[in-house]
């Protein structure tokens, strides 16, 4: 039951061979028995979770279904639910207990589908491991002395782990692609402004985008007809005719023509990486996809970039952390001056800090043409750097991280080694585009991921192209020993 | 440039976070390095064009200058550290 497609797992439950319940308990018995090593959740609230299956259950009875009702689902931390207990991976949202539910959860809840959980993240999603969290370090269910790469650290080991049926995440720089990657399942950044950012907490505003994390490009798709539409809650929301995702996923390859950019197969690549990616080319190759070879030259530049766009977007977002409306507050201080800076100091962690301090420093008084404006420029020529690249292919395809899960501790300390963890993701949210990541193979062991980037508002053909490699293959139905 | 163990405490003030001196030399170092990465920019001559903050080409919406959220005091500030009688509480402002 638990390796099932989304669509199998609705036919189960349609013809009564299961009820949500079953099913819903079915998983948070594994969650009981692998949790506590993998801590891929942070906050679990069983009767919450079976109340949602039970209502679910006559939901199906009444004939009244969707795609995804009664499906248990795990849901990043980052995303508000009504009376669940969301941290963002960080002390200053310990105890917080969120108000209203986020627009994805409101889709999800609206369709009938069970949560099963708060998965651990990357404190405020900025890592690329996990290890920010304030809740503690994730194990990659491949390797246990592995992380499980960041900032869905905890929903990329819940799926890895078969914790749910699939999972959410969000993306600013790689946080979806980078950890589907490492743990080896599917994983979609949608193009920007495509699902609602309302209610999900907020990073960097201008890159933050929630996608599907789940065991194939069929589940991701039907994950995104419950995410993805118009929302007027969300001013950088488009306004769009719904689609359906997957609609083209048995469409034929023949004649697509794939982009390989020279810079994603330079170097810093690992040896092991580039040949499963290879050899996952020259799948689709006999798929009937053609490859050209192109160029995006500014690649090296989107880390420097990133990293003033996105710290200066999350200083300026995680200024609302005062320790007056909600979240932490010292327990002592001499004035209100103090008690902001030392409920901030306590609050936030030290990743989360030196963000604020580069984003603050970069914006400050003097600064901002250097930086900011100079990043905002350049990231113009990135997104150009794609325009042309489409051009000449359909979809773009490389590595979705330089190297296969690294181990806890080996870079925690560095945070710029860390950073280059995402120098083939984050061009991706800087232009704005649809990217995701599929399981190619292994290299020691480990899985690797294939990155597909697609024009904007391709998610329906990347899915496709992502689909019809699933159906030749089977790196996609492979768990992790154990399990 | 470089940063100076006075810059990051400055910085850190308009940031309102409270840095001890130990924690201080630890995040100049840090900041440091990722300042350097940041550099790299400036090698590129941009003159001329314009500053992209939104992948689309799209505006703000209106919308009709109507109420449309409700009061929920009670359940916002049930998860305030400190209010009274409707109020958040803070220290002392004006004497």
């Amino acid at each position: 039951m638990i390796n099932q497609s989304l669509k199998q797992l609705a036919a189960a439950l349609a013809t009564k061979q299961i009820s949500s319940v079953e099913l819903t308990q079915l998983f948070l018995d594994r969650i009981k028995r692998l949790n506590p090593e993998l801590n891929a959740y942070i906050t679990l609230d069983e009767a919450k979770t079976l109340a949602q299956a039970k209502l679910a259950d006559a939901r199906i009875a009444n004939g009244e279904a969707t795609s995804v009702t009664g499906i248990p689902f795990a849901q990043k931390d980052i995303f508000c639910a009504k009376g669940w207990r969301t941290t963002c991976g960080s002390k200053m949202l310990e105890t917080f207990i969120a108000p209203y539910d986020a627009h994805v959860i409101t889709q999800f809840d609206n369709a009938g589908a069970v949560n099963l959980g708060k998965t651990n993240m990357d404190e405020f999603a900025m890592g690329s491991s996990n290890e920010t969290s304030y809740f503690g370090k994730v194990k990659n269910p491949w390797d246990k002395e592995r992380v499980p790469g960041g900032s869905s650290g905890g929903s990329a080991a819940a799926m890895a782990a078969r914790l749910c049926a699939a999972a959410t995440g969000t993306d600013t720089g790689g946080s979806i692609r980078q950890p589907a990657s490492l743990c080896g399942f599917t994983g979609l950044k949608p193009t920007y402004g495509v699902v609602s950012r309302y209610g999900m907490i907020a990073f960097a505003s201008s890159l933050d985008q929630a996608g599907p994390m789940a065991k194939s490009a069929e589940d991701c798709a039907v994950m995104m007809n419950v995410m993805a539409g118009f929302d007027e809650r969300d001013s950088t929301s488009l306004q769009r005719e719904n689609e359906d995702y997957s609609r083209d996923l048995n469409k034929p390859l023949a004649g697509l023509k794939i982009g390989l950019p020279k810079e994603y197969f330079a170097e810093g690549l690992s040896a092991e990486v580039a040949v499963v990616v290879q050899e996952a080319i020259a799948q689709y190759r006999k798929l009937g996809a053609e490859t050209v070879d192109i160029s995006l030259p500014n690649t090296r530049l989107s880390i420097p970039v990133y990293y003033v766009i996105a710290p200066a977007e999350a200083s300026s977002n995680l200024s609302r952390y005062d320790g007056v409306r909600y979240g932490h507050r010292a327990a002592e201080y001499t004035d209100l001056l103090d008690m902001y800076c030392k409920s901030r100091a306590e609050g936030f962690g030290a990743e989360v800090k030196r963000r604020i301090l580069i984003g603050t420093y970069v914006l400050s008084a003097g600064y901002y043409d250097a930086y900011y404006l100079k990043a905002q420029q350049i990231r113009r020529l990135i997104a150009q750097d794609f325009e042309a690249a489409f051009n000449q292919c359909d979809v773009i395809m490389g590595p979705s991280a330089p190297g296969t899960a690294f181990k806890i501790g080996e870079k925690a300390d560095d945070p710029v080694s860390m950073y280059l963890q995402d120098i083939y993701t984050i061009a991706v949210n800087l232009a704005g585009l649809p990217g995701m990541s599929i399981p190619a193979g292994f290299a020691n062991k480990l899985p690797v991921g294939l990155q597909i980037i697609g024009n904007y508002f391709d998610e329906a053909r990347m899915l496709n192209v992502a689909h019809q490699y699933q159906q030749a293959t089977d790196w996609h139905t492979k768990m992790p020993e154990g399990i | 440039m470089s940063l100076t163990i006075q810059d990051v405490k400055r910085i850190a003030h308009l940031a309102r976070i409270e840095v001890t001196e130990t924690e201080a030399q630890a995040t100049l170092s840090k900041l440091t390095g990722i300042l350097g990465l940041i550099e790299e920019m400036q090698a590129v001559d941009t003159t001329g064009i314009t500053p992209m903050s939104h992948s689309q080409d799209v505006t703000q919406r209106l919308r009709s200058d109507v109420i449309t959220a409700t009061n929920q005091r009670e359940a916002f500030q049930k998860i305030a550290p400190a209010v009274e009688g409707g109020l958040y509480l803070v220290p002392k402002v004006i004497e």
